[in-house]
């Protein structure tokens, strides 16, 4: 396959799928924003920003932090590279440009994403409630993703794009549980409390792994259950286990059919045999921050190496 | 007031192939047409058929308007047309070999050594070269009107990448997708066959070099290109990688593309750039589109490039006047087709006609196209005429003139209900190892009332075009 068309399969995937994390993103601060906020407690729409890793470029252009501008920020704004209009016009943008690598059906998810969004763009905001907004973000994500497990071949080009959807993913994970992080940064002695849990069982929500969470684990909802279900629990669809076994079950694919290993497999092994053997005292023990800091940048690191590998076309 | 041909009531009756398509129109009410018109809309959106237009800014993503109502040939109209247009494909080749080889057709003095060898289009790079199986031009776009029951015109050929053809296979899909009925009472013949013949001409061509199946590909300038829908669509239906100058390059004496295992060998590319973007070495410089090193691979029989450089020379509008002269010396036939009478500017006694008859006549730029450039003598204002006749007269080997054809009209649904519109037929000759030519082509209809002009990013439309069968 080109690399240039397997490049833009992966992006495809991670654009849907940041699409999504931008829509989950604000559904969490909208849930911890009905709370009644504490005197001297950081705003919760800030935090948002922070672990999504674009504060600055929003007070640059928006200033406050308020609903409505982060609405705009994260799902209407074209100069913010992960905001749901953006990553969608992005993944029809590459889906066009691979028509041929994709199904009828495939093409006219995406596309049909697309020009809802555009009618979107042209409705008054006043009658765009927010949850509708998040709805249709991960109704249009499933219908994408869903049109590409029916009936795509399942040859390179579907792996790629699993591999795109597994480490876009399993980033995104990782910056939505930091999310706590950056919330209760300032007061420390909120862990364990009854508002830190109600926390946790928003970022659950914002999941879509809240019943989920209580079918595997029940009782009490603590920091630790929710690490585990989170970042080790292979049967959670969004886990970083679960991410990591992804992209390297997809990799280790591509690698079987042009019959060569590359040090993407190896560094894509490597990350899952280092969560194989974590506990979750190992990750409180690091520092929850700490660890997904780490954790993201290893993704990273992965996704340079499959570019240089696969998608530049600069292999000899 | 010219007396133009209907192909649906001509003399007062409706003629043959035309009766079950007058029942059909009678029969639909009104709410069922603007449904149906609505829901073919939505078909070419979700299907991603749009169409920009260089220069005009507005929606990247207009569609080009459809009509429902079809075009009909019979099967004995097509047959007469079918053996025109393969003539006319096969002295266009011969004449491309011959002016890049011996130049027979100049030292007989049958033509001007002027209008080929300084003709912008003449590529000097590729004399000498002879292309496999002697073919420079494998798709070969005849443009065609016609002014009566049996009057057929070549308006144009188009030599290098015409364009359109997907045009003519969705039309197809989406009239049988919504009509099955009509494709139940009338015999038509299937048009779907277009991309495997397609696919097979390209690989009749592979250079010699090649061993095994050869591996083609359909290079685009890119997703930006406003033919980038029809690019990728063929190259899906082919079953070929679509490229872009960036995923190929050149190394020894081949051609390679950049895949997920590393490079991969390219015999023959389809190439829809034109020429002067192919190879920045060779011709511009400046191109972003092409292959450094491409012409020298080309030249040295590595890779087949369809349509071969040069081709543009047999298109020009200026030798298009010595079609029929080529037919003649290559082929020791007559021509089954006419081309429309022509006068060419550059010529003195021909520039006193032109400029003393502008009202009547359509001045063209000699390497214009899309409609732009040209005056349509009878529909423009004094003023239009008088800056166009200052334009002639500044560079008036630039321009042709022909006379105001009387195209004719086909029913065509408007705001009102069904009015005649007229229109032009563009079908696609395939050259390879055989002639190839299937039963169809694309009709566009210009859907202005009175307008003559059908391309697209002039208010043109496009219809399904059927062949009956027998």
């Amino acid at each position: 396959m080109l690399s240039r068309t397997a490049d833009n399969l992966y992006w495809i995937a991670r654009s849907m799928e940041r699409a999504e994390t931008a829509a989950r993103l604000l559904e969490v601060g909208a849930r911890i924003a009905l709370l009644p906020s504490a005197a001297g407690y950081r705003n919760e729409w800030d935090s948002l920003l922070r672990a999504g890793g674009n504060a600055d470029a929003f007070a640059l252009k928006y200033g406050e932090a308020v609903q409505r501008n982060i609405e705009s920020f994260l799902f209407f704004d074209q100069d913010n590279p992960s905001s749901v209009a953006s990553c969608i016009t992005q993944a029809r943008e590459n889906g066009r440009i691979v028509r041929t690598a994709l199904t009828a059906q495939v093409w006219d998810a995406l596309n049909t994403a697309f020009q809802e969004l555009r009618q979107l763009e042209r409705t008054p905001r006043s009658e765009l409630e927010l949850s509708r907004l998040t709805e249709w973000t991960m109704r249009h994500a499933a219908m994408v993703r869903g049109a590409i497990d029916a009936t795509l071949l399942r040859n390179d080009g579907w792996d790629f794009l699993n591999i795109g959807y597994h480490l876009e993913r399993a980033d995104n994970t990782a910056r939505l549980m930091d999310v706590k992080y950056y919330v209760l940064l300032p007061r420390v002695d909120f862990v364990g409390s009854g508002f830190d849990n109600y926390q946790w069982s928003t970022l659950l929500r914002a999941m879509s792994a809240h019943r989920a969470f209580h079918w595997a684990y029940g009782g009490e909802v603590t920091a630790a259950k929710i690490a585990d279900f989170l970042i080790l629990n292979t049967q959670c669809p969004r886990s970083l286990m679960t991410c990591a076994e992804g992209m390297a079950a997809h990799l280790d694919r591509v690698a079987k059919l042009y019959g060569s290993v590359t040090g993407a497999q190896v560094q894509a092994r490597a990350i899952v045999a280092e969560l194989a053997v974590t506990k979750v005292d190992d990750i409180f023990d690091e520092g929850l921050h700490d660890f997904l800091s780490r954790f993201i940048r290893r993704t990273a690191e992965l996704g340079s190496v499959i570019h240089e590998t696969y998608l530049s076309g600069d292999m000899r | 007031m010219t007396d133009y041909f209907n192909e649906m009531y001509h003399g007062g009756a409706v003629r043959a192939p035309y009766a079950r398509l007058e029942d059909w129109m009678r029969a639909m009410p009104a709410e069922l047409r603007s449904l149906k018109q609505a829901e073919a809309e939505q078909l070419f959106r979700r299907i991603g058929i749009t169409f920009a237009v260089y220069g005009e800014g507005g929606d990247p993503d207009r569609l080009i308007p459809f009509d429902m109502f079809p075009r009909v040939f019979t099967a004995a109209e097509w047959a007469r047309l079918e053996k025109g247009i393969k003539q006319r494909a096969r002295a266009l080749n011969a004449f491309l070999v011959d002016v890049y080889g011996r130049g027979e057709i100049v030292r007989a003095g049958r033509m001007p050594s002027k209008l080929v060898y300084q003709n912008e289009a003449y590529e000097k790079a590729v004399a000498g070269i002879k292309p496999p199986k002697g073919v420079y031009s494998h798709i070969v776009g005849v443009d065609l009107v016609r002014t009566g029951p049996d009057e057929f015109f070549v308006l144009e050929d188009n030599c290098r990448t015409p364009s359109g053809v997907s045009y003519m296979l969705e039309n197809r899909e989406i009239m049988m997708r919504m009509f099955p009925d009509l494709f139940r009472e009338n015999r038509i013949e299937p048009v779907d066959g277009y991309p495997a013949l397609l696919r097979r001409t390209l690989a009749s061509v592979a250079p010699e070099k090649c061993a095994g199946e050869p591996t083609v590909v359909l290079l685009t300038p890119g997703h930006f290109n406003s033919a980038y829908y029809e690019h990728s669509f063929l190259a899906d239906l082919m079953g070929i990688e679509l490229v872009e100058g960036q995923d190929l390059f050149v190394e020894g004496a081949f051609l390679y593309m950049r895949t997920t295992e590393g490079p991969r060998r390219v015999d023959v590319v389809y190439r829809r750039i034109d020429d002067a973007f192919i190879d920045p070495l060779c011709f511009r410089p400046d191109s972003m589109l092409g292959v450094p090193g491409l012409m020298d691979v080309y030249r040295s029989g590595g890779v087949s490039i369809c349509s071969a450089p040069g081709a543009g020379v047999a298109d020009d509008k200026a030798v298009y006047t010595f079609v029929p002269e080529m037919i003649r010396f290559y082929l020791g036939e007559e021509p089954l087709l006419n081309n429309v009478p022509t006068w060419q500017c550059g010529r003195e006694d021909d520039l006193k006609y032109v400029l003393a008859n502008l009202g009547d006549l359509v001045v063209k730029e000699v390497h214009g196209s899309g409609g732009y450039g040209m005056l349509v003598g009878p529909k423009s204002s004094k003023e239009q005429i008088e800056n166009f006749r200052h334009r002639i007269v500044a560079d008036p080997g630039n321009y042709i003139a022909q006379p105001t054809l009387a195209l004719s009209t086909t029913p065509t649904f408007v705001a009102e209900g069904v009015a005649p519109r007229h229109v032009d037929l563009r079908p696609y000759c395939l050259v390879g190892e055989r002639i190839e030519l299937v039963p169809g082509g694309l009709t566009r209809v210009a859907l202005k009332e009175g307008s003559l002009v059908v391309n697209s990013s002039q208010g043109g439309g496009v219809k399904d075009t059927w062949v009956l069968a027998e």
